[in-house]
């Protein structure tokens, strides 16, 4: 722990930490642009100068490792002036074109040149120009504006793991560029946008499109995919304009996907705003209260059994629960949460969640993907094992999916088979995961969602037990859900009860006349054709698949209309907040199963939103704990059986599409088309 | 100041490059000189194998060299442009380096200058001016491919272009009577050997 003075006062800071690092822990800011806490040190910028006693001139502190006895001082005239003469060259080839810069009134340069701007130029010759370059459908360039810092090039290479970007030529000819023009072949490219400190890289979707000071924020929860990153939504009026991350070093760090950052566009498209109810063969608006009737009138005097609900992947825990107890009250248990046909059941909780959490990847020393491609599951996920991998010594195996995942991989297999080759020691990965002090299985949904699942299950599980993965300090059998609700959903028991029938069964139950009303709480990944005569309730947000089919449409909210709580794939309890109000008649989802239990005379328990969430906790306790991760209970879990030939199949065909939100978006439209158009070249 | 840039799209480029056998022997002996997993120290020097076999680095070179080298190819443009030894362009046969600066200019390298502007007709000849070439004492010096031709004047370096011209290499050196850098027209000291 070296000591050192920063402005005279005495600091003890940890060893090998830089001097810019240590002025931030004594409280005093360093302007900085090219130095970024979780990208590699450039250097490049010199904003960050101090004056180091003894040092014949300024040095730049992002570079400067903490030595014992150093005296810092920023705040004298000498600093102030290098400073100074830093902003005047950045600004010489910079166009002060701010009322017309999107990244106006967020700029780091903006802001920067306030303090230490000279308020009139010196340079009187003419600016440089650079052409702009074509980075895909999210990033908007204006390289005129580059002040050739390197975050972007830094971030590209390091966490998003894409070789594209780089600065080419140098001096007053250095531009940042991909050279030979292509999109960005990754899933994170919006953070360049939060990266970049002035306006070169900025949203393509959202430009022009709104001020940052006239943005209501609202701090929430990302469900398109089962990560649930820390987002934070910007809106205006009804409007949400734009997601931006927020910190959660347990979740997503700093970073987003480019799903959840702009398939926003997808929120005012193809919505749900009044309830539906189909007369003579056609969906025709109705009132909340004939919506309702409509369903009183095919329910009543129906047994439980003939009735079914399924809940889609973006259901709040709260609908979820209002859902269950329904059905309970209708007695039916003919209930899942499990749309694609995963083969996890309620319990114990350790044989569903990603017990290790997001965080335990940087711990684990082995890594074996089955039946998942975390880069289309979940790229910010992805991008941790990538930070591991870059940690060095770490084995990485996978057995599924082929495809590049940024880092590398060995590959082990395809399907099932190769899992028990691995358990049998036919393979070399198996030493090196017993070898492992912290080993970590991921199974994806890939692996789980298919006939055989059960059986590929308990195999995961021995092969974990067998590697001592699941110990008291350190559990390394990890799920990784696709589907935001899933976690939530078995923690709330969403599955069939006794004697009750699972989605398969449900689908085949209406097909043969078994089943008469099926209730579906925005499922729409379901094969909505095999329906057969059923009475179809339909209630969510979006005019998707399930909403295609229904008799009753009953029009609920999004996740940023609604204050909601979802578990993610480590089991952490999250809320969302409302930022925005449902369009039209739409309502919050378990207030609407509430209204419908009352015409139902079923009458659920609960009338504010308080109550759900005590009920929550009742039914579960871990509803209780908000933004805590543990590893779940261990126990028998899967089931011994025969396996299947077929290789363990992409859970995620398509990254940018994969529920009613990111299908009805426009920008995750053109993502499609431009990585088709990429591999295609390819 | 004009349009920065450096876009292969403003290039006529060539539609693929390949090392020859020996070529690419040699770009294997430069990456055995460095540690396994550090070939890509080697790019340097195989830039300029593929730039000595083409006469100039056109974009297929470089995605070749990265391809060996197992190198991201922004990696190697990056390096390609960043050293103006690369020429990232179709050159003539022969270039000529001008060095413009001080010592050079003030033996007249500006007439030299002109007169290699005036023979740089993209074919047999292109023009490039370029800093100190690090041979002051016999300026004004120009540089042909890998050899300097020095105490130039207008009509010397016309009769070392019509060598050129013919397909000869003529000497290098200084294009005086003088043994390298000595003194023009003989030793000034110890010459009569006393």
């Amino acid at each position: 722990m070296p000591k050192m003075k920063i402005d005279g006062r005495e600091i003890e800071v940890p060893a090998g930490i830089t001097v810019l690092q240590a002025c931030e822990m004594a409280g005093v800011e360093i302007p900085r642009f090219c130095y970024h806490e979780r990208l590699s040190i450039a250097g490049n910028c010199r904003m960050c100068l101090v004056e180091q006693e003894k040092a014949p001139k300024p040095i730049a502190s992002c570079a400067m490792p903490v030595m014992e006895g150093m005296s810092i001082r920023t705040d004298t005239p000498t600093v102030q002036k290098a400073r100074n003469g830093v902003m005047e060259f950045l600004l010489i080839n910079h166009p002060l074109d701010c009322p017309i810069c999107d990244q106006g009134g967020e700029c780091d340069l903006q802001d920067q040149a306030m303090a230490y701007g000279f308020d009139r130029s010196r340079y009187a010759e003419n600016k440089r120009a650079v052409p702009d370059k074509e980075l895909g459908p999210l990033v908007k360039t204006s390289m005129n504006r580059c002040i050739h810092c390197t975050r972007c090039v830094r971030f590209a290479t390091e966490v998003a793991g894409v070789e594209e970007l780089g600065a080419t030529a140098r001096g007053e000819s250095m531009e940042v560029t991909t050279y030979v023009e292509r999109s960005l072949s990754t899933e994170l490219a919006g953070n360049l946008v939060d990266l970049c400190p002035v306006g070169a890289l900025t949203s393509k979707p959202y430009a022009f499109v709104a001020r940052p000071w006239e943005l209501t924020k609202t701090e929430s929860i990302d469900v398109l995919d089962a990560l649930g990153s820390s987002i934070r939504i910007d809106s205006r009026g009804a409007e949400v304009m734009r997601v931006l991350p927020r910190l959660h070093e347990d979740v997503n760090e700093e970073w987003i996907s480019d799903k959840t950052r702009h398939a926003i566009d997808g929120l005012r498209r193809q919505r749900l705003d009044q309830p539906y109810v189909r007369r003579d063969g056609k969906l025709q608006p109705a009132t909340w209260n004939e919506a309702f009737a409509a369903i009183a009138a095919r329910l009543k005097g129906l047994d439980g059994a003939r009735i079914a609900a399924i809940a889609g992947d973006q259901c709040d825990a709260e609908a979820m629960v209002a859902l269950k107890d329904l059905m309970a009250a209708l007695g039916s248990p003919n209930i899942d949460c499990r749309q694609d046909g995963a083969a996890l059941r309620a319990g114990p909780r350790g044989g569903y969640i990603f017990n290790a959490g997001i965080r335990g990847i940087e711990t684990a020393d082995a890594i074996l993907l089955i039946g998942t491609d975390p880069r289309a599951e979940s790229p910010v996920l992805n991008a941790r094992i990538r930070k591991r991998h870059l940690a060095g010594r770490v084995a990485i195996g996978s057995i599924g999916p082929a495809g590049d995942l940024t880092y590398p991989v060995e590959r082990l297999g395809a399907g099932p088979s190769s899992l028990r080759d691995l358990q049998d020691g036919k393979s070399s990965f198996l030493a090196k995961l017993k070898a492992a002090r912290h080993p970590l299985i991921v199974l994806g949904m890939g692996a789980l969602a298919r006939p055989d699942g059960a059986t590929v299950l308990a195999m995961a599980r021995s092969l974990a037990e067998s590697c001592n993965a699941v110990r008291e300090d350190w559990n390394g059998f990890a799920v990784l859900h696709t589907a935001a609700s899933r976690v939530g959903g078995l923690d709330l028991g969403l599955v069939p009860g006794q004697g009750g029938r699972d989605v398969a069964s449900i689908l085949a139950g209406a097909a043969k006349r078994e089943i008469d009303v099926v209730y579906l709480l925005g499922a729409d990944e379901i094969d909505t054709g095999a329906l057969g005569k059923a009475f179809v309730i339909y209630q969510g947000h979006h005019g998707d698949a399930g909403a295609q089919r229904a008799d009753v449409i009953l029009p609920g909210a999004a996740y940023t209309e609604k204050s909601g709580t979802y578990v993610n794939t480590e089991g952490r309890v999250q809320q969302t907040r409302r930022a925005v109000h449902p369009p039209g008649d739409a309502r919050e989802d378990w207030t609407i199963l509430r209204a419908l239990s009352a015409v139902l005379e079923k009458t659920l328990p609960y009338d504010t939103l308080d109550q759900v969430r005590a009920r929550l906790v009742a039914v579960n306790p871990v509803f209780a704990g908000l933004d805590r991760q543990t590893a779940g209970a261990w126990g028998a879990f899967g089931a011994t059986g025969s396996l299947g030939d077929a290789p363990f199949a992409r859970a995620v065909a398509n990254f940018y599409m994969t529920c009613p939100v990111s299908r009805a978006s426009e920008t995750m439209a053109a993502c499609t088309a431009s990585r088709g158009r990429a591999m295609a070249a390819e | 100041m004009a349009m920065v840039t450096a876009d292969p799209k403003d290039v006529p480029q060539v539609a693929s490059f390949a090392f020859t056998a020996e070529n690419e022997a040699s770009a294997r002996a430069l990456m055995a000189k460095y540690p396994a997993g550090r070939q890509a120290s080697a790019v340097i020097a195989v830039l300029d194998l593929a730039q000595r076999q083409q006469g100039w680095l056109p974009r297929v070179a470089m995605d070749e060299v990265a391809r060996l080298l197992d190198m991201a190819p922004i990696r190697v443009y990056e390096i390609a442009t960043f050293y103006t030894m690369f020429q990232l362009k179709p050159k003539g046969r022969h270039l000529l380096q001008v060095c413009t600066t001080t010592p050079c200019w003030l033996r007249g390298s500006d007439d030299i200058m002109k007169a290699c502007r005036a023979a740089a007709d993209g074919t047999v000849f292109s023009v490039q001016e370029v800093e100190c070439l690090g041979a002051c004492v016999n300026a004004p010096v120009v540089q042909i491919d890998d050899d300097f031709y020095e105490d130039l004047d207008a009509a010397s370096l016309g009769r070392v272009l019509d060598a050129f011209r013919r397909g000869e290499r003529p000497k290098a050196g200084p294009q005086i009577d003088r043994q390298t850098s000595a003194p023009a027209g003989g030793p000034t000291t110890l010459a009569t050997g006393d």
